[in-house]
C-alpha cells in the first residue's frame, strides 16, 4: 500500500496536471466548491419563492423541487450530457455537465435552507429592529439575515459534504475526478484493487467527516451565543405572543 | 431534432430493455430495504446503548459510512473485496452475478446508516420524561418503552425514514457503475444503440417519479392518519 | 403626548379595540391592566403602529401617525418600546445592541453613540456587562439592556409590554427600580403590567381594559380601593382572593 501512494499520490490529487488537465481530488474540490458557490444566488431566489404569498411564484418553484428531489442526480446528469446537445448543437463536456446538475442539485436543497433560515429568525428580533426605527431594509440587513446567515453556516458546510461526495457522479460520464483516477490507477496496478478503493475511500472519508466534525462545532459555537427561540415554537408555554393580552 | 417516438417505449427490443431494467431496479431496492432496516435498527440501538464501547461502534459504523460516497462503497465491494478472497472462490463470484450481490451489499450498508440516524433522532426527539411519567405510574420498562416512548417515536420516525426510502430508489441509480443491468444502465443501452436520449430517459424518469411521488405520497397519509401529537 | 380618538382594531371577525378614547399626557405615568385578552398590549402597540387600526386615529406629539407622508421611522425613534421578551440582538454584544439605532436611525458618530450608550448602561447598572452577550445574561438583566436600547434614541416616550411577565420573581424588581426611576426623571410611561404594586406606588392614572374597551379610568388610590366598574371589582377581588369564587 505504501508503495501504491508513493507513486501515485500526486497523480491522485491533481491529475495529469500540468502536463494535462487537472484532475483528481483538485477536480472534485474545486466542483464541489464551484458548484456551491453558483448554487448560492439560485438557492436564495428559491428560497424566496418558497416563502413568497405570489402563488404564480411559490408554485412552479415547488413542482421544480419536487421533481428534482423525484429522480436521481445521476438520471439529471444523464439527461443534460446526452440530450442537452441535440438542443443545443454543441456537446456539453464532463465538467460543465457535472457542473450545471450540481448547481441544480445544491440550488434546490440550498432553498431549503435559505427558507429555515429566515423563518427561524423570531418574530420579535424584527419588531424590536422596526421599533427601534430601523427601516425594513436595515432592520433585514442589520438584524435579521445576520442571525439568518449565522444559522445557516452548518447546514451549508453540510450541503457543501453532499455536494463533494455527489462529485464523484462525475465518473459515470468520464470526469477525471477522484473516483475515476482511482480506477485509472487500479486498471495500471491490476493487482491491489482493495488497496487502491480503500484508499479512495479513506480521502473521501477524511474530507467529508473533517468538513462534518467542522460544521458540528460551528453548530456548537452559534448555539452558545443564541438565546432560546421562545415565541418560535408552537409547543412551549411561552409561546403566548407579546401582542396577544 | 426528430418527434418523440412513443411506440418505442411500448413494443419491441427497446421497450425490453427498459422494462427488464426497471424491475432490476425494483428487485435491488426490495432486497435493499429489507435488509437495511434491520441493521439501522440495530445501529441505532447501539448508540443509544448505555455502553460507551457500543456505542463508539455504532457512531463509527454511521460516521465511516456516510462520509463516503455511494460510487466508492461499490467500487470497493465488486472490485476491491474480492480480491481478499482465495482465488476459486472470487472466480466463482465473478462467473455468476456478483455485480447485482455487491450492488446489494453496498446499498444496504449505504442506506442503514442514515436510516440507522433517522431511528435514533426519533426515539431521541421523546422527551426523557415521558418514560420517567410511566415509569412514575408504576409501568415496567418494556411496558413503559411500548405503551409511551415506542408509539410516539414511531410516529416520528416514519416520515423521515420513507424520505430515506425515495433517496434509497434515486440511489439504485448508481449500481450502473459496476454494470448492474437495471433502469440507468438499460437507457443508456438505448441510448447508444438507438440515439434516442429523450425517449430512453423520459422512460426511466418517469419511473423514477413514479415510486418517490408514490412513496412521498404514501407519507403524507400516514402523517395525516396518525399524525404526531405534542404538547 | 398621545391621542386616542375613537380608535377600533378588528382581527378577522374579532374585534379587539373598540372606540377607545383617552389622551395621555407629557410627563404622565400611566399604567393598563386587566384580564387576559383585554387588549391592553393590543393599545399600546398601535401607538408605534406595530399594530394597525381599523378607523379612528391616533395623534403623537400633535401629529396623527397614519397620516399619509408621515416617517414611520422616524416615529418609532422617539418612542421607546420594552418587549415581554426583551427581544435583545443575540449577535450584538449589550453595547451594540445600544448603539445600533443611534448609529443606523440617528446618524450619530460611533464615538459619541459608544459613550452616550455607556452612560445608559451605567443607568441601568449594567456598565460592566458592555462587552457580554444577551446569552450570557440573565432575563432581569437582559431586560434592563433593553430598556437602555430603548432610551438610546432618547425618546419622550416609553412603551413597557408586560416588561416583567417573563422574569423569575426574584429578578421583577431590579427592573422595576428602572422604570421607577425614569418616573423620576419625568418620563412619560405607558405600562401594560400585571404588577399592582408599580401601579399602586408609581402610576399617575389607572386605565382598566376587558373585552377591548377601557371600562374604567381613575388614579391607583380610587381605583384599588374603590373600583367603579362591575368587572374592575371582579377583576381585583379576583387578584385578592383568587380561591374565593362563589361555586
Amino acid at each position: 500500500m505504501l508503495d501504491l501512494i508513493h507513486d501515485y499520490w500526486l497523480y491522485f490529487l491533481v491529475g495529469q496536471y500540468p502536463q494535462g488537465p487537472l484532475g483528481g481530488v483538485a477536480v472534485t474540490v474545486l466542483l464541489a466548491a464551484l458548484a456551491l458557490l453558483l448554487a448560492m444566488p439560485v438557492g436564495l431566489l428559491l428560497g424566496l419563492a418558497r416563502v413568497s404569498t405570489i402563488a404564480a411564484l411559490r408554485r412552479p418553484v415547488t413542482v421544480l423541487v419536487y421533481l428534482v428531489r423525484g429522480i436521481p442526480l445521476l438520471l439529471m446528469v444523464f439527461w443534460i450530457y446526452f440530450f442537452l446537445p441535440t438542443v443545443t448543437g454543441h456537446k456539453t463536456d464532463q465538467f460543465s455537465t457535472m457542473l450545471i446538475a450540481l448547481v441544480v442539485f445544491d440550488g434546490v436543497y440550498l432553498a431549503e435552507i435559505v427558507r429555515a433560515g429566515i423563518q427561524g429568525v423570531p418574530r420579535g428580533q424584527y419588531e424590536a429592529a422596526r421599533a427601534l426605527g430601523l427601516a425594513h431594509r436595515k432592520a433585514m440587513r442589520r438584524v435579521i439575515l445576520p442571525q439568518a446567515l449565522r444559522s445557516m453556516l452548518p447546514s451549508l458546510v453540510n450541503q457543501f459534504v453532499s455536494t463533494i461526495k455527489a462529485t464523484s457522479l462525475g465518473y459515470i460520464i468520464g470526469l477525471t475526478e477522484a473516483s475515476f483516477i482511482a480506477t485509472q490507477v487500479n486498471s495500471q496496478v491490476f493487482v491491489h484493487p482493495t488497496a487502491v478503493y480503500l484508499l479512495l475511500s479513506l480521502t473521501y472519508f477524511v474530507l467529508c467527516f473533517g468538513l462534518s466534525r467542522f460544521a458540528f462545532a460551528l453548530e456548537k459555537r452559534l448555539a452558545r451565543r443564541a438565546l432560546p427561540h421562545m415565541a418560535r415554537s408552537p409547543g412551549s408555554p411561552t409561546a403566548s405572543a407579546a401582542s396577544n393580552a | 431534432m426528430p418527434g418523440f417516438d412513443l411506440p418505442l417505449l411500448l413494443h419491441g427490443q427497446y421497450h425490453d430493455w427498459l422494462v427488464a431494467g426497471l424491475l432490476v431496479s425494483l428487485k435491488l431496492a426490495g432486497l435493499t430495504i429489507a435488509c437495511a432496516l434491520p441493521l439501522a435498527i440495530a445501529v441505532a440501538l447501539l448508540r443509544l446503548s448505555p455502553h460507551r464501547g457500543l456505542q463508539w461502534i455504532g457512531a463509527s459504523y454511521v460516521e465511516l459510512i456516510r462520509n463516503v460516497p455511494l460510487i466508492a462503497h461499490l467500487l470497493f465491494w465488486y472490485f476491491g473485496a474480492p480480491e481478499l478472497l482465495p482465488d476459486r472462490v472470487k472466480e466463482r463470484l465473478y462467473a455468476g452475478n456478483y455485480e447485482f450481490v455487491a450492488a446489494a451489499i453496498g446499498l444496504t450498508l449505504y442506506a442503514a446508516a442514515f436510516m440507522a440516524e433517522n431511528i435514533r433522532s426519533g426515539i431521541r426527539a421523546i422527551p426523557a420524561v415521558q418514560f420517567e411519567a410511566a415509569r412514575a405510574l408504576g409501568l415496567g420498562f418494556v411496558a413503559a418503552m411500548r405503551r409511551v416512548v415506542l408509539p410516539q417515536a414511531l410516529r416520528v420516525t416514519v416520515p423521515p425514514l420513507l424520505s430515506q426510502t425515495v433517496i434509497l430508489w434515486n440511489d439504485t441509480s448508481i449500481a450502473t457503475v459496476i454494470g448492474v443491468g437495471e433502469m440507468m444502465y438499460q437507457a443508456a443501452r438505448v441510448e447508444t444503440a438507438s440515439f434516442r436520449s429523450a425517449e430512453a430517459f423520459g422512460f426511466v424518469t418517469a419511473a423514477y417519479l413514479a415510486g418517490s411521488l408514490a412513496l412521498t405520497a404514501v407519507a403524507g397519509w400516514i402523517h395525516r392518519r396518525w399524525p404526531v401529537r405534542t404538547l | 403626548m398621545i391621542q386616542f380618538n375613537q380608535v377600533n382594531k378588528w382581527y378577522g371577525d374579532y374585534h379587539a379595540l373598540v372606540d377607545i378614547d383617552e389622551t395621555i399626557a407629557k410627563g404622565e405615568v400611566v399604567v393598563v391592566c386587566g384580564p387576559s385578552g383585554s387588549g391592553k398590549s393590543t393599545l399600546i402597540r398601535t401607538i408605534n403602529r406595530l399594530e394597525a387600526i381599523e378607523s379612528g386615529s391616533i395623534t403623537f406629539d400633535g401629529e396623527d401617525i397614519h397620516r399619509r407622508g408621515v416617517d414611520l421611522n422616524r416615529l418609532r425613534s422617539r418612542i421607546g418600546f420594552v418587549f415581554q421578551q426583551f427581544n435583545l440582538f443575540p449577535h450584538l454584544t449589550v453595547l451594540q445592541n445600544c448603539t445600533l439605532a443611534p448609529i443606523e436611525v440617528g446618524g450619530a458618530r460611533p464615538a459619541q453613540a459608544h459613550q452616550k450608550a455607556m452612560a445608559l448602561l451605567d443607568r441601568v447598572g449594567l456598565a460592566h456587562k458592555a462587552d457580554a452577550w444577551p446569552a450570557e445574561l440573565s432575563g432581569g438583566q437582559q431586560q434592563r439592556v433593553a430598556i437602555a436600547r430603548a432610551l438610546a434614541m432618547e425618546p419622550p416616550v416609553m412603551l413597557f409590554d408586560e416588561p416583567t411577565s417573563a422574569l423569575d420573581p426574584e429578578m421583577v424588581g431590579e427592573v422595576l427600580l428602572v422604570m421607577q426611576g425614569l418616573v423620576r426623571d419625568g418620563m412619560t410611561l405607558v405600562v401594560v403590567t400585571h404588577e399592582m404594586g408599580f401601579a399602586r406606588d408609581v402610576a399617575h392614572r389607572v386605565l382598566f381594559m376587558d373585552q377591548g374597551r377601557i371600562l374604567e379610568r381613575a388614579e391607583p388610590h380610587a381605583f384599588f380601593n374603590h373600583p367603579q366598574h362591575p368587572r374592575a371589582q371582579q377583576f381585583l377581588a379576583d387578584i385578592r382572593t383568587p380561591f374565593a369564587r362563589a361555586p
